[in-house]
């Protein structure tokens, strides 16, 4: 039996209070524009890619975050044209063709790093 | 077989009506229909509207098509001139002969028109077609002093018209010493008189007109205790009288003092002819009201379709809103003590009087009177229509349960099946409950469609939406109008409560009254409700601003930004225009004139704008508000400093109204416009709210709308003053900020009003609710409080940088965006 282990690499990207509260701002890491969502009123925070899939416009950090369903699934809402995406796993929630990619994200001593997977 | 053939003569509402019903419930006749107006049977009922906006197409009763479609050979402005009862032969005007197997008289009736000297003169109208109406609006433009002969239901109606028609003194001259003698009663009459005094009206009891002065055109009116009114414009409406004179030519019988003698199955003394509607005469009486005249014909319809359905007379309650003032009489209005006993209740402040009259015993309602509140009236007519037993404290009827926890609604639910709703269509209760059990109707518009029921007076609207409500609890399916999963409240009740609670923050108003971590849906909402309230800087909490007003610019296409500074009324100084021009070049921006007549600049990086926008301010700018749900711009024409046609300053007023209201949040975007004369060149009337001058002030309109489905704004008031203006303007947006849906457009929200433009004249302009002070004080609340958000922006570092693309570059800009030349500017490539 074969034991696979990823490696992440945790690369600072910017500090909290970069982010506004219950929203989201975009930073650029390894020429990937990625965005930030500060759920204040959860306590989390989520990252995700800054581009929309829809029409392909580098907007989803401007979007309002929020919750939907019994199970309050995190989400964000494109600006343009409202579509919604998981926060947690990517999968557009108002479209089944779309999907957006995730990172992995922590805040430590008010700093915010970003995952990649090495 | 040979199809029999049935000709109509007259293409009235009640001729139209049987055409309709008889096709929906037979095919089995060659209908030709002969009528003497030039247009398709148009809405009588509604004619007063003409000059509120509707246009004769609107007020048709059906497409010019339907008649067509529905195998019916139409024949207009070609009136029926000779019977030949032995051949069964009609002859019309223009000489075309047909042979009918049966023939209905629908030919309803004239004006009547007294026999007073100067009758004849110019400027003397009567009320009656569409075309009278056309000739009195030509005459009007000039007429400074109106008046109208007779005080009943036509002639209110008519004084109306006078009133739209921009003629602020009118006056109405009744013979009789109460108006509306045949409806109501001395007491009720004096309410009415007072509250018709409040909208302008001048009235005249016991008059009695001996002369109609003037040379060629009248100048004044002649009365019998020998005092002058000097008016310029006259409308007779003393009452009508039936057409009955084809009917007298071919030997029919007719009744003394007119009117087509019929039967109960309608049929004249010949039995192959029909007779209904207002010239038709039943057992001594004419039904001069369009319900009696429905009824008739699905009386005849039932006739030829070997139905036996017989007519026994008609109950003559109405209730109507008279410029503005409900009234209503129903059942036994008239009959006194010791006869029955009488209730009486009356408000002299508020102008509002109800009597009713109950049976001596106390067990059964009779009939009464209302006049200014007449909400009670459906279920009370309900209740003497179907014998209920009256409740021990009959009082509560017009006063209302005080105290009792009975809602209001529970009386519906409680009316047998076969309760009549719509009196008008024939539709009872049983039918309107089945269509929502049954075929899930739960709208109006959907009942309208599926039973016909409201589509006549409407009158019976309110009662149907009840049912439909009531039903759906009963089969417990109620729906409510909420703004999202996170909030069980429409906007208007979460409106209110943020309000008591004195909340100022999202996430407060989310904890109190919502769940979950809110959405894209309600936390613009409550922004706007925030903004509604409490007017302070949206970028505090930016996060719960929509795409545009979280970064105070229009989001655009490749995730630039435009950038619109306010221009009040389209009016700009050289230099201003210099400054617009140096920042758009120094910002690579793309200029384009918008349809508001402003400047928009294209093209920005999220990280420009504090920039762009410290130099605008500098120069003394404003931010235009364009990303907001908010006042966008109040276009005006160049108005009498320029133009040779203008009558007033259409442009000073368009900025001062602009920039009394700039900043202001509401449910959506706001337009106005200002136009110096008719001519209209600002578009007004496409506007939530436009201003046109008049020879005496303006005239203001609401609720117009552009964009996917334009609407003309509607007139709410006549011959205003600034001032007044500027009042009912504070609180008619104060009450759309309070009241409206999300999202919807001012057009929208009085198209689901109910009550529509009347009940929205009657808060605003009457003060109906009791509630314009509040408006007021709010509107004033709101215009204190404004702030250019750029400007407090500009002035606070914190917030100036949030104004970056990347929090971990805050120097460079998206390298997605890119640009490509267009017609020597830069447009956004993606």
């Amino acid at each position: 039996m074969e034991i696979t282990t990823t490696q992440i690499d945790w690369i600072l990207a910017c500090y909290t209070d970069d982010v506004p509260v219950n929203g989201g701002a975009c930073v650029k890491l390894k020429d990937e524009q990625i965005a930030i969502f500060n759920f204040t009123r959860r306590g989390e925070w989520y990252a995700t890619q800054n581009l929309c899939p829809h029409k392909q416009q580098m907007v989803l950090s401007r979007g309002m975050i929020g919750s939907t369903g019994e199970n309050c699934e995190p989400k964000v809402a494109c600006p343009f044209h409202k579509n919604t995406f998981s926060l947690s796993n990517g999968n557009c929630l108002t479209n089944d063709e779309l999907f957006i990619k995730t990172y992995p994200v922590k805040a430590i001593d008010g700093k915010i790093y970003i995952g990649f997977n090495h | 077989m040979k199809k029999p053939t049935i000709i109509v003569v007259g293409n009235g509402m009640v001729g139209y009506k049987f055409c309709e019903k008889l096709v929906t419930r037979s095919s089995d006749f060659n209908i030709i229909v002969f009528g003497e107006e030039p247009r398709h049977a148009y809405d009588r009922v509604h004619l007063s509207e003409y000059f509120n906006g509707k246009s004769a197409d609107d007020l048709s009763l059906s497409a010019f098509s339907w008649y067509e479609e529905n195998g019916i050979k139409l024949h207009l402005g070609d009136p029926i001139q000779e019977i030949n009862r032995l051949d069964k032969t009609v002859h019309s005007l223009a000489g075309i002969t047909f042979k009918y197997d049966y023939l209905l008289l629908a030919t309803g009736s004239a004006p009547f028109v007294p026999n007073i000297p100067g009758v004849e003169k110019d400027g003397v109208f009567v009320y009656r077609t569409i075309e009278d109406l056309e000739l009195m609006k030509s005459y009007a433009s000039t007429v400074k002093t109106g008046a109208v002969m007779g005080g009943g239901l036509l002639g209110l109606e008519a004084a109306k018209a006078l009133m739209d028609l921009g003629i602020t003194n009118t006056h109405v001259i009744e013979f009789a010493p109460r108006l509306m003698p045949r409806q109501i009663d001395s007491a009720g009459s004096i309410m009415l008189q007072s509250k018709l005094k409040e909208l302008g009206l001048t009235i005249h009891l016991n008059k009695s007109t001996s002369h109609i002065g003037g040379e060629h055109k009248i100048d004044a009116l002649h009365f019998n205790d020998e005092s002058v009114l000097a008016i310029d414009m006259l409308v007779i409406s003393a009452g009508i009288r039936p057409r009955d004179e084809l009917a007298k030519l071919s030997g029919l019988q007719v009744g003394t003092r007119g009117g087509i003698m019929v039967n109960e199955k309608m049929q004249t003394s010949d039995e192959d002819i029909y007779a209904i509607g207002e010239c038709a005469l039943y057992e001594g009486m004419i039904y001069g009201l369009v319900a009696p005249g429905y009824e008739m014909a699905d009386i005849v319809v039932n006739q030829l379709t070997n139905g036996s359905k017989m007519f026994y007379g008609y109950d003559m309650s109405t209730k109507l809103k008279l410029i503005g003032v409900d009234v209503a009489s129903f059942g036994d209005a008239f009959i006194t003590e010791p006869d029955c006993r009488t209730i009486v209740f009356e408000d002299t402040h508020k102008g509002v009087y109800k009597r009713i009259n109950i049976s001596t015993d106390g067990k059964q309602l009779l009939g009464g009177i209302l006049i200014g509140d007449a909400d009670a009236y459906n279920m009370l007519l309900q209740t003497v229509n179907n014998k209920i037993v009256l409740p021990p404290n009959p009082e509560d009827l017009i006063l209302g349960s005080r105290g009792g926890a009975e809602s209001e609604g529970a009386g519906v639910m409680s009316l047998p099946d076969e309760a009549l709703i719509c009196s008008c269509e024939a539709v009872n209760k049983g039918a309107i409950c089945a269509s929502v059990t049954d075929l899930g109707i739960t709208t109006i518009d959907g009942m309208k469609k599926c039973t016909k029921a409201g589509t006549g007076c409407g009158g019976c609207v309110p009662l149907v939406k009840d049912l439909i409500a009531g039903t759906m609890k009963a089969n417990g399916q109620y729906i409510k109008n909420i703004i999202c999963e996170h909030f069980d409240y429409s906007r208007q009740e979460l409106f209110d409560l943020v309000k008591i609670g004195q909340i100022k923050n999202y996430d407060v108003v989310l904890d109190h009254f919502g769940k979950g971590d809110g959405c894209e849906v309600c936390k613009p909402v409550v922004a706007s409700i925030l903004s509604g309230l409490w007017n302070e800087l949206i970028v505090k909490q930016d996060t719960i601003q929509d795409s545009n007003d979280r970064f105070l610019a229009n989001i655009q296409k490749g995730g630039s930004y435009s950038v619109v500074p306010r221009i009040p009324g389209g009016e700009i100084t050289p230099d201003k225009l210099i400054v617009i021009g140096t920042v758009a070049k120094k910002y690579k921006l793309y200029t384009k004139i918008t349809g508001g007549q402003r400047i928009d600049m294209f093209g920005a990086h999220v990280n420009d704008l504090p920039a762009i926008w410290e130099e605008l301010i500098e120069a003394g700018f404003e931010s235009g508000h364009a990303y907001g749900k908010s006042l966008r711009t109040v276009k005006s024409c160049v108005g009498s400093t320029w133009c040779r046609f203008g009558l007033h300053d259409s442009v000073t007023f368009a900025i001062e109204i602009e920039e009394r209201y700039k900043g202001i949040r509401s449910p959506h975007k706001l337009k106005g416009g200002v136009s110096g004369c008719v001519r209209e060149c600002a578009e007004a009337q496409a506007k939530d709210f436009g201003i046109i001058a008049t020879e005496k002030g303006w005239n203001l309109y609401v609720c117009g709308n552009g964009g996917s489905k334009p609407q003309h704004a509607q007139l709410l008031a006549t011959d205003i003053d600034n001032n007044t203006l500027i009042k009912y303007l504070d609180r008619f947006l104060m009450f759309y900020i309070k009241t409206a849906d999300p999202l919807t457009r001012t057009a929208t929200w009085l198209n689901k009003m109910d009550g529509g433009m009347s009940y929205l004249k009657n808060v605003v302009v009457n003060d109906s609710l009791g509630i314009c002070t509040q408006l007021e004080e709010e509107m004033q609340t709101l215009i204190n409080t404004y702030h250019c958000e750029w400007k407090e922006v500009i002035d606070s570092p914190a917030l100036r940088k949030r104004f970056t693309h990347f929090v971990n570059a805050p120097e460079e800009k998206d390298p997605a965006m890119q640009f490509e030349t267009m017609r020597e500017q830069l447009k956004a490539k993606w």
